[in-house]
């Protein structure tokens, strides 16, 4: 960990939340900025991030110098579990302590060589994996976790006890983000339909279309857009400031992200697809890079 | 990638270890320097007695299901609370089992949030939110909700041991126990003390998301890996599902600036197109192009249960602890797709085998 200048720990309390989307959309943006990344999936039995990164399927080769990450970019490095499964629909049912070599073995096998980022994706929770990887990496400094959360109360309750477990630990917690906050997308992108008193469905979408169109075109150029999960009492805005963590931003429930996600995209490459979530990503990686917490770690470096 | 071929034999252990429960166990000339060399050597072999208090506890348990998902935030845990709601809106006695030491749900989702767990001469009282539905959660043991539970694999184990050990749940026609997500300890330990007395068989929970549907077919290979039948999966988020009144829109300009228009497009629509208020709008969100849960159960040869859409009010209904069904008027969108799912579960052929089972007992 020597060359590696920051480490990034990316948590949920929960599952599902979109960690791992945000965790290699993030990898991509900083890799995008000219930076060298490293992105270790430490999610033994559930690693996303091959998918995610567009590099599933790849083997991972060894040299004299240690295991070599996948290249999804000359500059942007991938390791998880993933690659060395030989069945990917095999489960692997391990107990907590093997699951504690193979993260330990990441970290001192791999060979990432001199890094800006060391971005680790975490499983949700905070058991084996959470507390192993503090203790292997905390003597060489963590900057901090960024905990990815939805709007639904039960999400916010686990990112409160991840909250509590950064600070048992000593983990500074760089931000919290609201992923899935309400779904935005244009009115042209929807079907319709009408449900009948006897509960038949009658598929309305292409006269619903012609409707607009002739009645009422001007609907066409809006975004619909709906909460989804209740957010009445003021989501992760509101708990960000109770609990005193910094709040980094939202990013909606948008179709093409998800499917941007799902083969391995970045969603800046797609900006003129994931139209309805890039710009929040994008300040949300802004506000990150501006933190104070990430920054200091520099200077320490250079005065070691 | 299991251990070896011995399943008892730890992951620290030496090379050429006899396993735990072998006769030579800390004892034989492989077991020098191990760290477990003494725990073997002084530890009581053969069958957990444990086990045998479990079997007596859930000797009047009729069904045990287990709600299983591959990957976290599918729903899971809504679908085990609404499941057990609707059972016990049947008439049926009702254990729900809460097995996700970090991320407990169930007592938030079963509406009985803060409440104590009582301890009798004939053990632990689950907390009863009807006369016939109870439930069990370290969410109740929890003196602040905030507290992370930061606890490795064997504590957790423990915990699941006295859930089933130690709580009462006199007879049940159905016992739904909710697990966290993916296959690890709490899964292998559920099965391996719930196994000798029958689990009728898993659910799985899905979305129809890639990412979900990789995982579930981990989940599907644990369970055959460990002979637990499957019952069926459910596909969750299944495109989301609202009255287009319900909606809010905005303008987006050409500087990126946003426009609230929603009191203009309702007035808009009400004038010109009112025909569209009657309608309900209808959006895929997670791409399911390559068919989702229903594709890959037929590949995989598992029953498939059914689609639950994404519903705002089910959502709201799950987070208050309310059951679908008493607003049915609320959750249109989804109470149908849930009740034909409970249905089909209802009349699977490995439920009612069980019960002939328990006839010839």
């Amino acid at each position: 960990m020597a060359n590696v200048k920051h480490k990034i720990l990316v948590l949920s309390g929960k599952g599902g939340v979109g960690k791992s989307t945000f965790s290699a959309q993030l990898s991509f943006a900083l890799a995008a900025m000219g930076d060298q990344v490293g992105l270790l999936d430490i999610d033994i039995c559930g690693p996303s991030i091959p998918k995610m990164s567009g590099v599933e399927g790849q083997d991972i080769h060894q040299s004299n110098l240690g295991w070599s990450p996948v290249y999804v970019e000359p500059n942007l490095g991938v390791m998880s579990i993933g690659f060395m499964l030989p069945n990917p629909d095999e489960a692997v049912i391990w107990r907590g302590p093997r699951k504690n070599g193979l993260i330990k073995q990441f970290l001192k096998d791999v060979y990432w060589d001199k890094l800006d980022y060391l971005v680790v994706d975490a499983p949700p929770g905070t058991s084996d994996e959470h507390i192993s990887i503090v203790q292997f990496l905390q003597a060489t400094g963590i900057d901090g976790a960024i905990i990815v959360t939805t709007p639904q109360q039960v999400s916010l309750i686990d990112v409160r006890k991840e909250v509590s477990f950064c600070k048992k630990v000593g983990l500074p917690i760089l931000g919290v983000v609201e992923n899935m906050s309400g779904l935005r997308q244009p009115v042209s992108h929807f079907k319709f339909v009408r449900v009948t008193d006897k509960g038949e469905e009658k598929d309305m979408t292409e006269w619903a279309t012609e409707y607009m169109r002739e009645k009422a075109p001007e609907l066409l150029d809006l975004i619909a857009c709906t909460e989804v999960f209740d957010s009445s009492r003021g989501g992760a805005a509101m708990m960000c400031k109770e609990m005193e963590v910094p709040f980094l931003g939202k990013v909606p429930l948008d179709p093409q992200l998800c499917k941007a996600a799902e083969e391995g995209r970045s969603f800046f490459d797609d900006n003129h697809k994931c139209s309805a979530s890039a710009p929040a990503l994008k300040g949300i990686i802004e506000r990150l890079l501006a933190s104070p917490m990430l920054s200091r770690t520099e200077v320490n470096d250079d005065v070691m």
